[in-house]
């Protein structure tokens, strides 16, 4: 554990690209075999089952520590993380004892299988082998989530260094369903890519946004233009006789949507589609909202089935007959994409995205601006001679979105945030005018600088009315112009509307908060875009 | 009933039996002075009393006269005995006892128990009523033994030298400065500092309370006769063209708060060192045990959690607001010596 802990503490204090890559690379030559496996498995998202809950872990480490469980809650918003909080309350380790990474995923695999009084002496005892960065890296190994800044490019370059494999085929072999349970180091990463893996994923072609005036790319008819949707970017596998659904997050997301099980039966094995997944009835998409719930659902209750059936507008098709065509010009990719879903049923679950053919920029951009009545976020422009190349490369796809709407809003609440945030307030609460009150309308984390943070957190301080738990609710003085993609009536909340993708554009130091934007601006919104 | 032996104003601590304030942070007429750190050693008293070696800081940082009193004497002043006690924060830091009609309160200004070869050792001392920092007032914070905290500084400085790099290491300029000089092999290559660091170095050198050797950087400095070298600066100085003539470095930073990786990727610097003058929850506990008082008065930190955990333990804690913004992280800003 002590070379994995080196390797995580050197990728989290540098944030220079090639020192994150020679670390990892180094890591990969060196480490036992297993190790490797797993660092990749961990870089990648996966990781083994959680056996034990949070609200466990916090008592068991009050417990340890000898401290009221009280004050380890009151520690845990200052340090951010609970992972970290558990690591560092303990008082330090009894017996350091080193062990391999792997050894110590055995102990955490081994937990779910063992009664729970055996579950924490286990977990104890594993604190009281480890230093505090390998007790945060033990924790995360159970609650989750190394968000740690490696990208799935650098450790793909890291992998192809370390093994002299290319990076493309890399890429490809960290997709899919592999686990490192049942993989070898080997098979991953052999020269001749010996795994079989029916349900694997290509990586995801991404686009960038455009910034520049779209007449600066030349010639329109060089470009394929679509709507851009708003809902969840997958691919559908077809292979050998059965299908899986693969969320852009890289989860195999096959049995939350049922829609697609007919699939088979009307395309043929050997394809694979990128599309978007909406929520979809009558001819037309439905609002993100409601395919939102979907998404989580691991089950689909009947009434939601019918309420908001989904279907997938496929825009690419990277797998035809078998064959991997991603090195195929788009238009060529297109052509097949068009002629193999042209005579599928109406009910099909699946149909093509439809061009949307203009021969110049200025038709498109009047497309463009007509998007929100399509309930669609602008357009994508793709280069017709584009390959479907894995990641974000600049050039060949761009997103075209409109301009987000926005308000301008008072803040009535303030909370910290977590990690590299924790101690800032940086999580607030926003309201518009109703009548002579204010009503809460959103909540926004991002789009300041860390400066203005840094600068809110102080006035919050000074200015703090009254605390609820972590929350403080603050003078309402500073206002904001908070954009937005979109906005849906919503009963659940006060206002009775729910934005989509809030952040705050701009601090508006030069507006009073008499100014500011009222409860009836936003129904006037919610009239003509929700 | 009689005053209170001190009570919390809004310019400070003040003891009425003397008519004399505590580390005030308005000017006042006469000052106690626990150290000579800018948020507790303020310019515009009237006169200022402390301990001879914070008083030859404190003439050299405001230019203003200050009356000595050495550790362990005891000075009456009014109707009450004041005297110093070692705090083990920095070179010179004290712990102020005053005694009023045989009832003993301490305030323990920043202090540490772990002897850093520095400093006078922290010396326990019996009290009634304690008024206790505590910045770092959270079970989350313990520090590691300062020859662990040494291994892993030389272990960086080397690496960078090896690697043909400067190593900036950034720290409050008297005391967390010279006690890092004092932990550096000077083996492995040159020790450099920024004009603030020597300022203090030198004042501690003439008292006899510092020994090391440094190079101190000046105007002139010829960068290719010390290639790789160890710098010792204020943070404020990193990312200045002063830092940027030592060619490629690191930077690092030495304080307390480097123990939340939060505040380590927030604050930027490539390499966090978890060291610092103020003491650990462990010290914190022991030191208010020792005191054996009763009445605890947390100031200057994690003060409403803090109190109330003592305040389950037994104690009777109340926590007592200061000028320092007043909230459970106003030490990371000020940039303090923690």
């Amino acid at each position: 554990m002590k070379d994995f802990a080196r390797l995580f503490t050197k990728l989290d204090q540098t944030t220079r690209t090639s020192e994150k890559t020679s670390a990892l690379t180094e890591f990969f030559k060196r480490a036992p075999e297993a190790d490797r496996l797993w660092a990749v498995a961990l870089f990648s998202g996966r990781r083994p089952k959680r056996a034990v809950t949070t609200t466990l872990l916090r008592e068991w480490a009050a417990e340890r520590a000898g401290i009221p469980l009280w004050l380890f809650e009151e520690s845990y918003p200052i340090v951010g993380d609970l992972a970290e909080t558990i690591a560092l309350i303990l008082p330090p380790a009894a017996a350091p004892e080193e062990r391999d990474l792997s050894a110590w995923i055995g102990v955490v695999r081994g937990l779910a299988g063992i009664e729970p009084e055996a579950r924490k002496a286990a977990v104890l005892d594993a604190w009281d082998h480890l230093d505090p960065t390998e007790r945060f890296l033990f924790n995360k190994l159970i609650t989750g989530g190394f968000r740690i800044g490696i990208s799935r490019k650098l450790m793909t370059r890291a992998l192809a260094e370390a093994t002299g494999v290319d990076e493309p085929a890399m890429a490809l072999r960290l997709m899919g369903s592999w686990q490192p349970e049942d993989t070898t180091w080997d098979q991953l990463t052999a020269e001749e890519d010996a795994r079989e893996d029916e349900s694997r994923p290509y990586p995801f072609c991404l686009a960038s946004p455009l910034e520049a005036e779209a007449a600066s790319l030349g010639n329109p008819g060089d470009w394929l233009a679509e709507w851009k949707w708003d809902g969840i970017r997958g691919q559908l596998i077809l292979r050998g006789g059965v299908h899986h659904l693969w969320s852009r997050g890289e989860e195999l997301i096959t049995d939350r949507f049922p829609e697609f099980a007919r699939t088979p039966d009307f395309l043929p094995p050997g394809t694979v589609l990128d599309g978007e997944i909406l929520a979809w009835k009558d001819g037309a998409p439905l609002p993100f909202a409601q395919l939102q719930p979907r998404i989580g659902r691991k089950s689909v209750p009947k009434k939601l089935l019918t309420e908001a059936p989904v279907r997938m507008l496929a825009y690419d098709l990277l797998e035809h007959e078998g064959e991997d065509i991603r090195a195929l010009p788009l238009s060529e990719r297109r052509a097949r994409l068009d002629a193999m879903l042209s005579g599928l049923p109406g009910d099909a679950a699946v149909m093509a995205s439809p061009l949307l053919t203009e021969d110049a920029w200025g038709a498109l951009a009047a497309r463009r601006e007509s998007a929100r009545s399509h309930r669609s976020e602008g357009l994508m422009l793709k280069h017709r001679d584009s390959a479907y190349q894995g990641g974000r490369r600049r050039g060949d796809w761009w997103k075209w979105k409109l301009d987000p709407l926005s308000v301008d809003a008072v803040m009535i609440y303030a909370q910290q945030g977590h990690g590299r945030r924790a101690n800032l307030f940086t999580d607030f609460t926003f309201a518009v005018k109703d009548g002579n009150g204010l009503v809460p309308f959103t909540k926004a984390y991002s789009g300041l600088t860390d400066a203005e943070f840094d600068e809110i957190t102080r006035w919050v301080k000074r200015n703090t009315q009254q605390r609820f738990g972590p929350v403080r609710q603050v003078t309402p003085e500073l206002v904001f112009e908070i954009a937005f993609e979109g906005i849906q009536a919503s009963p659940r909340h006060k206002s009775g509307i729910a934005l989509r993708f809030p952040r705050m554009a701009r601090w508006r130091r030069d507006k009073p908060v008499d100014e500011i934007d009222t409860l009836e601006g936003l129904q006037a919104l919610l009239v003509a875009y929700g | 009933m009689a005053d209170p032996v001190l009570s919390f104003t809004e310019r400070g601590i003040y003891c009425p039996a003397a008519d004399i304030y505590i580390d005030p942070w308005r000017p006042v007429p006469r000052a106690l002075i626990t150290h000579a750190h800018s948020d507790h050693a303020r310019p515009g008293h009237g006169s200022y009393l402390a301990t001879p070696l914070t008083a030859a800081m404190i003439r050299h940082r405001l230019g203003v006269e200050v009356q000595e009193l050495p550790f362990g004497e005891g000075l009456r002043i009014g109707g009450a005995t004041i005297s110093f006690h070692p705090a083990g924060h920095v070179p010179g830091s004290a712990q102020v006892r005053v005694e009023v009609g045989g009832e003993v309160w301490v305030v323990s200004g920043d202090y540490k128990l772990e002897p850093d070869g520095l400093c006078e050792p922290f010396e326990p001392v019996r009290c009634h009523a304690f008024i206790t920092e505590c910045t770092f007032g959270l079970p989350v914070f313990r520090w590691q033994p300062q020859p662990e905290v040494a291994a892993e500084i030389n272990a960086w400085w080397r690496a960078n030298r090896e690697a043909g790099r400067a190593s900036l290491l950034g720290a409050y300029s008297l005391g967390k400065a010279q006690r890092l000089i004092s932990m550096l092999d000077p083996e492995i290559g040159p020790i450099l500092t920024h004009g603030a660091v020597e300022g203090s170095n030198a004042v501690l050198r003439a008292a006899g309370a510092f020994h090391c050797e440094t190079i101190p950087v000046t105007p002139e400095f010829d960068r290719k006769a010390y290639p790789a070298p160890m710098v010792i600066a204020p943070p404020s100085a990193f990312g200045t063209s002063w830092a940027r003539k030592f060619g490629p470095a690191q930077t690092g930073f030495a304080s307390g708060w480097m123990r939340l990786r939060g505040v380590r990727r927030r604050r930027g610097v490539q390499r966090g060192f978890v060291i610092s003058d103020h003491a650990d929850w462990p010290a914190l506990l022991r030191a208010i045990k020792d005191t054996g008082a009763e009445k605890i008065y947390p100031t200057h930190g994690y003060v409403d959690i803090f109190a109330q955990y003592l305040r389950s333990e037994g104690y009777d804690a109340t926590p007592v607001p200061t000028e320092f913004g007043g909230d459970e992280d106003s030490g990371e800003q000020s940039g303090d010596a923690a």
